[in-house]
């Protein structure tokens, strides 16, 4: 694999400079081959190939770090006890190479626990065996507490070795690496649900946009192996699952790492080989995480839109709680006479509106439609009825109307978090913006003033619906999301990965 | 003979005129919608109250209710409601909870509150009226109840599901509104948190209905979305 040869420093600024309001990740990205995100102390960082370090306080805006001693391809790392170990490789010929561990108590520089120690080799490989020793991914089970560690690249197989979770070196010198996959690199592994994961990239690295990078995955009952893919293809014949290929704006995703944020929220950090947005540039992304039928797939960040927000347990929609307008206008409707006990009437008894009319050649009747189209109802043709001020929510039928449909865009100097900027979510077509209370309710304010109750995270749960939670509640001990009280109530509460009152499906107008 | 004929001719046709009238009748009146009955119809769904108090329902739901006999009024949706309520208001002069068979007076109207018991999760208003001969369309009705919690209780929430609109009171704060033609849904309108006194707890709700069926619901939730059912509901003071 080529070294990543990266661009002067100014050029990648100039890039910067020019993209708008990025809703991918924000400020310095370009990374080759990054390892997993990682947090420490509150901060994110992560370190590529060629030593390139950045370091994030929110997981959104990135600006570079400080260099480990140890540089290389490929870094991996983890946090295990107070130590973070990193694993890095080097080739001192063109299969020849070693995975060399160093660890830190803080990955902060201004911690007085910065201090990066040596740890060792804990795999190598000598130029002949089949097998190049780089691309570490490492590895902690949560069902057994043992360490793995998988490394290798093109030439010959992605090999697996076992580390001391106590050192992080190597757990017995002499045992023989186990073979577990073939044409492909950075290998890394995941724990789900009874399974393990080898997640590993396919393809091309290294060509810019003629990069036919992609990550794939295989699953085994056992962490020893061996990976198979859904179509029953084993991983060590070149078998994967599709967990990411290129996208309309970014091409060769690869490098996959693991974060796992608890109550079920996960994402995984990668690169692209190419980001068209900047100019072909290999970047940094972190996405969203989702499970289907027991396989990994890639979700992504929320992009911004007008669009319904409707709650996937009740089936009904986030509404501003005022008086509706059918779209088109209101039709009257004569109540037939003497309805059946029990029996639903339609009509609501308030005249106006265009009678109901018939289209060309349907002979007319009320089911046949106005004669145009429709369009979309605008806010400012209902809004002059609408009262001035907070106004309530509420969750209703949805109905495609103006107070039901929401414009979710990036707010401006707002930071982010992982993944993502904070949003804005506003009544389409209005500056009234969705907003936390003291209590722990909701309210519709009359403007968007970039308060922290009025900025909004979504992240995409496994299931590929979304928790949506305000940045701060005033006076919240605790972090609150978006959640459905029976049918037609919406408040803010605790998160809980137990229940979907808290997810919702956002659909594109 | 002719005189014979003539008559046993005339006989038959008013014989035959006779029957293909009835037939015809009968046939019409098959054919004819059955016209809505005129007397009171029992509610077979609805007692009177024999008991000093209640309790909720398996499900939490609020069985005990004093109903007023309805109001003609027009119109179901929010800003409709919302004026409706204000000018159907019940008078100042009324206490918070009546008893039954007590009258008051809206809108130039005598009317006379009746304490039900309904033996469903919902309370039917529609058997309600009927039982009264009253009309099911196009009307308000105001309904009032009592819960007595045994302790104070903080992040409750009134939630109910009503046919058509309504709009609901919490110890006389407005806390809940739900509009348009709908039916009842369980929890379709949901209040913030609300704080259940130690003692009681005054409910009312105004349910308006444009045509067809009309009824309501309601219980209280609590922190965890769950119904709460350890109080008792009474409606005399």
């Amino acid at each position: 694999m080529k070294t990543f040869r990266r661009i002067g420093k100014l050029a990648l600024l100039a890039v910067a400079a020019a993209a708008p309001i990025a809703l991918a990740l924000d400020g310095l990205v370009n990374i080759h081959d990054p390892s997993t995100v990682i947090q420490c102390d509150g901060k994110y960082y992560v370190y590529g190939t060629g030593g390139t370090a950045l370091v994030s306080d929110d997981g959104w805006a990135w600006r570079a770090g400080t260099r480990a001693p140890r540089t290389g391809l490929a870094p991996d790392v983890i946090h295990i006890g107070d130590r973070y170990y990193m694993y890095v490789a080097r080739n001192t010929g063109v299969t020849k190479g070693a995975i060399n561990m160093i660890w830190s108590k803080s990955l902060d520089p201004a911690s007085p626990n910065y201090k990066w120690e040596e740890g060792g080799v804990v795999a190598s490989s000598d130029g002949v065996e089949e097998s190049n020793a780089i691309d570490p991914g490492v590895f902690l089970d949560p069902t057994t507490g043992r360490l793995w560690l998988v490394y290798g690249s093109y030439f010959g197989f992605i090999r697996q070795v076992e580390l001391d979770p106590k050192t992080g070196a190597r757990l017995h010198a002499i045992d023989k690496p186990r073979d577990l996959a073939v044409n492909c690199e950075a290998s890394d592994m995941m724990y789900h649900d009874g399974w393990y994961y080898l997640l590993a990239t396919h393809g091309s690295c290294c060509r810019g946009a003629d990069s036919g990078y992609n990550i794939r995955v295989g699953r085994s009952r056992k962490v020893t192996g061996p990976f198979v893919d859904d179509m029953g293809v084993d991983m060590i014949e070149g078998g994967g699952k599709l967990l990411l290929g290129s996208e309309t704006r970014v091409i060769g995703p690869g490098h996959f790492g693991l974060l796992d944020l608890g109550d079920g929220v996960q994402k995984f950090s990668l690169h692209y080989e190419a980001d068209l947005e900047r100019g072909g540039a290999s970047v940094l992304d972190i996405r969203p995480l989702l499970w289907k039928d027991g396989w990994p797939v890639a979700g992504s960040n929320m992009k911004e839109g007008t669009l319904e927000i409707e709650s996937a347990r009740a089936g009904t929609a986030l509404e501003m709680a005022v008086e509706g307008m059918p779209v088109g206008g209101r039709i009257t409707r004569q109540r037939p006479a003497g309805p059946p006990p029990g029996a639903a009437a339609p009509g609501t008894g308030a005249p106006a509106g265009p009678p109901p009319g018939g289209g060309p050649g349907t002979g007319g009747g009320m089911f046949a439609g106005v004669g145009h189209v429709i369009e979309p109802q605008q806010a400012a043709q209902v809004s002059s009825k609408w009262p001035s001020g907070n106004i309530d929510l509420r969750l209703s039928n949805f109905m495609s109307q103006a107070q039901q449909r929401w414009t979710i865009s990036p707010a401006k100097g707002a930071g982010g978090y992982l993944g993502s900027p904070y949003f804005r979510i506003t009544i389409a077509g209005t500056e009234r913006a969705l907003s936390a209370t003291p209590g722990g309710e909701l309210t519709v304010a009359s403007s968007f003033t970039g308060a922290p109750e009025q900025l909004w995270r979504f992240d995409q749960l496994a299931d590929g619906t979304w928790r949506i939670m305000p940045k701060a509640v005033p006076n919240a001990t605790q972090p609150m999301a978006l959640s459905a009280v029976g049918s037609g109530g919406v408040t803010l509460a605790k998160f809980d990965a137990a229940s979907d009152r808290q997810h919702w499906q956002i659909q594109a107008q | 003979m002719k005189e014979f004929q003539w008559r046993s001719i005339a006989w038959v046709a008013i014989v035959t005129g006779i029957f293909l009238t009835t037939v015809a009748a009968r046939s019409a009146a098959a054919q004819a919608p059955t016209e809505a009955p005129t007397g009171p119809i029992p509610a077979a769904t609805l007692t009177t109250p024999t008991t000093p108090t209640a309790v909720p329902s398996a499900e939490g739901f609020i069985q005990r209710w004093l109903v007023l006999e309805p109001i003609p009024v027009m119109g179901v949706t929010q800003n409709a409601v919302q004026a409706t309520v204000k000018k159907d208001a019940l008078p100042d002069t009324q206490p918070a909870v009546p008893h039954t068979g007590d009258k008051t007076t809206v809108d130039g109207k005598d009317l006379t509150w009746h304490a039900l018991d309904t033996k469903n999760y919902n309370l039917n208003l529609f058997h309600f009226s009927r039982s009264l001969a009253r009309p099911t369309s196009d009307v308000l009705f105001w309904a009032v109840t009592v819960v007595n919690s045994p302790t104070e209780m903080k992040d409750v929430r009134l939630a109910i599901g009503s046919n058509a609109a309504s709009v609901w009171w919490f110890n006389g704060e407005e806390v809940i509104g739900i509009y348009g033609d709908r039916q009842t849904v369980i929890d379709d309108g949901v209040s913030k948190r609300l704080t259940l006194k130690k003692g009681q707890n005054i409910i009312r709700a105004a349910v308006v209905n444009g045509g067809g069926a009309t009824d309501f619901c309601a219980r209280l939730l609590d922190a965890d979305d769950k119904p709460i059912k350890g109080y008792t509901i009474t409606l005399a003071k």
